[in-house]
């Protein structure tokens, strides 16, 4: 057992650094510190997403054949920490970790072919078209229908916190098709161009001052069968393929700990009265940095079983409750570190061009929009009352 | 980077599992804690054949050479059926701190034996005023003509009934008078003036409380050249924290398991327990924190032989958030049983005590939150 790093992937860490080092803008940077919701704006995530695929890093994940770079699993852990150490843009996830490994594992050649490259270039930018008014935890009892007409559906009906809608030219939803014996059934998974008549987009502001998500509405919106994935009537299987990546994705402790070393600074600044001079504050940021180690220990043993083949299991709703727990332990701590400033939410967007001066220092902009939004963590990519189930079904039997 | 056991490791588990579950059962629990010894020398003599005694010790004194890792390994299966012999004071702690201070004749003199289990040990360093500040020391060692004399009180010591020899750490007084070093002194369990009074320890096994009156020991009684031993104390316990962490491990393993068992089978209201929400969600909490407290264990272990700061904060982090999450499936345990896990009828007790004693032993949670703040803050400034 080894928690050491081989000369090979200390090779690979120096040449990430470098990549880091000639494309991370300073204004990258800045606007990535100052961005308070989950995904960095378009203007800032592709030109980063560029940089990515300039290099052939576009799509960590994605198999070779496909433009992906074959990192072992080790390699995408060092990618991941060192993206998060040095503070690049969030690229948006919808493209990349999300519809591209459905199209890859169930797409037609012809899907493949389009738009995969346009998902690795930036060309395309995508959104998710999953959860609905009506059905949240209990997805697969939407009600947004399309209904075949020739060659075309024709979708009614809503979807909602749809993330980014706004800027995407291009959303994966599941809709219904038919009605089987089981909710599940007759779901299709299907590709849609946002500038289709009938798409009416209404932005939801969330409570820390972000537009970030979304609701969609369809009126008869016609859409090619073509751009339907795999199967009708089979989209529910392809829907949990990809929420698997969703939470799977099992690289998050290098980013939290950035996240509370940025609140641990803060509370050893003066701009805060020095508030790690309080024991409580002391103490709470330690337990939070052990939190944060135990997390990265069981990323990593993961990472060693996924390296030998072995399958991790249902640890990767173990992943997910516990970083996004860690998450909001984190905006909790910064929230308090900051005092009365937490009174001073700033109202304006984006943070990092205001065009006034804030009322509290630039360090502080984005801690209680954070603390806010991030009440989110626990709910989207199902809520942490859906993990415990799936703990409780897959790894305990129960 | 690679975290998968070695084909070493995964035998040494798997006979360590094997031996715990055919050895350890609740009969053999029942009698041993009601035994004056608190354990088996007969299970001792086959943790010798097994060559779990020598298992950290350096080859050139007849150990294996194993690390860390391998004791946590061996600690874990021992968790799982509450084992009581005295290895971590014998092993992790009393062999490990001659390996470390002593001089080549004392190691040759101890360690050879401890390892054909000939030998058991324990350490005593714990004094009542100090809580838990292991640099706070009143016992004195004043150095005579023929060698030392020993006076004060040690609380805590674990198996030091069963020692032959116990390691007493006190302040050396030479000619000069005090010398502001603590130094390490190997007290045969049958010096004149070393009184010992043992009591059942909580959760199994035994401790003991030593009083020294002007102990009379030989000059070569001190460990190696009297330097200051707080920084090999700090090494040892670090270590020491990191088997029992892995030990806890193997206790919440099996409480989980056991209370998961339970809730399936016993049913309120026409349904087994483990069909209520509620209850489901308990269990994927105490199985997420028994799974957070073994990615603890295995770092503290992992950076044992770490520079000082980074293993002292391994250990700490793990010595917390291990504690915390053990009392958690502790309480839990007890509670998902309903009334009959309160009673003695039932072994979840008997873990759960064990467990208790885990989180008090070396300092609670809150202290070792506390200690790691403090080791972050000197790991800025260094």
């Amino acid at each position: 057992m080894d928690l050491s790093f081989n000369a090979e992937e200390r090779a690979f860490q120096s040449e990430v650094r470098g990549f880091i080092a000639k494309n991370l803008t300073e204004e990258m940077k800045r606007a990535t510190a100052l961005t308070p919701s989950v995904f960095s704006d378009p203007d800032i995530g592709m030109a980063w997403q560029r940089a990515l695929h300039a290099q052939g890093w576009g799509a960590p994940g994605w198999p070779v054949e496909y433009g992906g770079p074959d990192w072992t699993p080790a390699q995408r852990w060092i990618f991941e920490t060192e993206c998060a150490r040095a503070g690049v843009p969030n690229v948006n996830v919808m493209g990349v970790k999300m519809v591209g490994p459905v199209i890859i594992g169930f797409g037609s050649p012809e899907q493949k072919n389009f738009y995969l490259p346009r998902i690795l270039s930036g060309e395309d930018y995508w959104c998710q078209g999953y959860s609905e008014p009506g059905s949240g935890s209990d997805l697969s009892s939407l009600k947004t229908r399309a209904v075949r007409d020739g060659d075309d559906y024709i979708i009614n009906g809503t979807k909602i916190w749809t993330t980014h809608a706004h800027h995407a030219n291009r959303m994966f939803a599941l809709v219904r098709t038919s009605d089987g014996p089981r909710q599940q059934d007759g779901i299709s998974f299907i590709l849609i161009d946002m500038k289709t008549p009938g798409i009416t987009i209404r932005p939801i502001l969330t409570i820390g001052g972000d537009h970030e998500v979304n609701q969609v509405f369809f009126d008869d919106v016609r859409v090619p069968v073509a751009n339907r994935v795999g199967e009708e009537g089979k989209g529910w299987t392809y829907g949990k393929y990809l929420l698997e990546f969703e939470r799977g994705a099992g690289i998050a402790s290098a980013k939290l700990r950035e996240g509370l070393k940025a609140i641990a600074d803060l509370a050893e600044s003066d701009l805060t009265g020095r508030a790690i001079d309080s024991p409580d504050i002391a103490t709470r940021i330690a337990e939070v940095e052990v939190d944060i180690d135990a997390l990265e220990m069981t990323e990593l043993r993961v990472l060693s079983a996924l390296q030998t083949g072995q399958n991790p299991g249902a640890v990767s709703s173990i992943l997910k409750l516990r970083n996004s727990e860690i998450r909001q332990a984190v905006t909790r701590l910064g929230a308090d570190v900051i005092g009365h400033d937490a009174l001073a939410v700033e109202p304006m967007r984006p943070l990092y061009k205001l065009n006034h001066e804030p009322a509290i220092p630039e360090e502080m902009l984005t801690v209680m929009p954070e603390y806010l939004n991030g009440r989110a963590y626990t709910i989207f990519g199902g809520t942490s009352e859906i993990q415990r189930d799936i703990i409780a079904k897959m790894m305990l039997g129960i | 980077m690679d975290l998968n056991l070695s084909d070493e490791q995964k035998l040494l588990r798997e006979s360590a599992e094997r031996f715990v579950a055919e050895s350890y059962d609740a009969e053999h629990r029942r009698r041993i804690a009601n035994d004056p010894l608190g354990f088996s020398p007969a299970v001792w003599k086959q943790f010798a054949e097994l060559g779990w005694l020598a298992l950290p010790l350096p080859e050139e004194f007849g150990g294996l050479g194993g690390g860390a890792v391998d004791i946590g390994i061996l600690m874990e299966a021992f968790g799982r059926g509450l084992v009581s012999e005295p290895y971590v004071a014998t092993v992790v702690l009393g062999a490990a701190l001659i390996a470390r201070c002593g001089t080549s004749e004392q190691k040759q003199a101890s360690l050879p034996k401890v390892a054909e289990g000939s030998l058991k040990l324990a350490l005593a360093h714990s004094e009542r005023a100090a809580r838990f500040d292991l640099a706070k020391v009143t016992t004195s060692a004043n150095k005579t003509g023929q060698g030392w004399r020993l006076s004060g009180s040690k609380i805590a010591v674990l198996d030091g009934h069963a020692a032959d020899a116990i390691i007493v750490s006190a302040h050396i007084h030479d000619h000069q008078g005090p010398s502001g070093r603590i130094g390490l002194f190997l007290v045969q369990a049958t010096t004149p003036g070393l009184v010992i009074s043992d009591y059942p320890r909580l959760g199994g096994g035994r401790a003991c409380n030593i009083e020294l009156f002007d102990a009379h020991l030989p000059e070569d009684a001190l460990l190696g050249d009297g330097s200051d031993a707080v920084p090999a104390i700090e090494w040892a316990i670090d270590r020491a924290m990191a088997a029992l962490g892995a030990e806890a491990v193997g206790i919440m393993q099996t409480l989980l398991d056991t209370t998961l068992d339970y809730t399936k089978i016993r049913k309120q209201f026409g349904r087994p327990l483990s069909a209520n929400q509620v209850i489901r969600h308990r269990l994927a909490d105490m199985a997420m924190q028994v799974d957070e407290a073994r990615s603890m264990a295995l770092r503290a272990a992992l950076k044992a032989d770490s520079a000082p700061i980074e293993r002292a904060r391994a250990a700490s982090g793990a010595k917390a958030k291990i504690g915390k999450c053990a009392r958690f499936v502790g309480e839990q345990s007890i509670q998902l049983h309903g009334g009959m896990g309160v009673t003695e009828e039932l072994e979840v007790g008997a873990y759960f005590k064990r467990l208790v004693a885990f989180d008090t032993l070396f300092g609670g949670s809150a202290h070792h939150y506390a200690r790691h703040a403090e080791l972050s803050r000197r790991a800025i400034s260094a």
